[in-house]
């Protein structure tokens, strides 16, 4: 197994290699956290759409981790943020089927389903920030 | 970037998804593979994502299209090896890979791609 990452950290998402990196970083933490399999495999498939939307829709950002508990339960959560073109009609984007790019526009809608926690924050002309965490 | 190699045998192709691709290589994967359905007149397509810890909807799509490709082009596409959980993800997700032809492993992704077999 990789070397245990701190509780919190970010890495920057640039281009395709740091989507894969993304991926690679949530397979550390949530195996760190002892997650199920499907539960990791749902997490970094949902890092994976959130980190592609960043850089493609966001025009680069970075991913930030954080550790987090509550009571007893540990969960990790993770924040995709862009300072991009942000997203005109949020309600709208969380349709499925919705799309601006030349996706299946599962993007958004599909991501929520795979995760405990999921908000967004969004002004158009100063970017987006999607937020997401996975209880253990 | 990496390039996924395709082997020939017999009548079929054969791909086997070792690493967790770039959007790229899964791009570039698509292309070479219309080329070499077209180059070699295989008219089977295995592929094999048993390595695969992941596929989200980039993969998902162009495991689609690949299949849409290679029917276009005379040759049927099976995949093989999707793993539990990423069936499980890919369904929540919305992807289910309509359209495209799976088995459990390479064995029976071979089986069924010989009953297939066209002239």
């Amino acid at each position: 197994m990789a070397t245990e990452l701190a509780p919190t950290g970010s890495a920057p998402i640039r281009d395709e290699r740091d989507i894969v990196q993304a991926r690679a970083l949530v397979r550390t933490l949530t195996a760190q956290l002892k997650f199920s399999l499907v539960e990791q495999t749902k997490m970094i498939t949902a890092a994976s759409e959130l980190a592609r939307n960043t850089m493609v829709y966001g025009r680069g950002g970075e991913m930030r981790w954080e550790i987090v508990a509550e009571g007893i339960r540990r969960g990790l959560r993770l924040h995709f943020e862009d300072q991009g073109p942000g997203i005109p009609d949020v309600e709208q984007a969380l349709v499925d089927g919705w799309t601006t790019g030349s996706g299946l526009g599962m993007g958004l809608s599909g991501t929520k389903r795979l995760v405990n926690d999921f908000a967004i924050r969004t002004k158009v002309g100063e970017g987006t920030c999607v937020s997401i965490t996975r209880w253990k | 970037m990496e390039r996924i190699p395709i082997l020939r045998m017999g009548k079929h192709l054969l791909v086997t998804i070792q690493i967790d691709m770039q959007d790229q290589t899964a791009l570039q994967l698509q292309e070479d593979l219309a080329t070499m359905v077209d180059k070699s007149g295989a008219n089977g397509v295995l592929i094999d994502v048993s390595a695969l810890e992941m596929v989200d909807s980039f993969i998902g799509r162009m495991l689609v299209s690949i299949s849409d490709i290679g029917r276009l082009l005379g040759a049927t596409t099976v995949v093989v090896g999707i793993r539990p959980a990423v069936a499980i993800t890919l369904v929540e997700l919305g992807l289910s890979l309509g359209g495209v032809k799976t088995a459990l492993n390479v064995e029976r992704g071979m089986a069924l791609l010989d009953a297939n077999r066209t002239i």
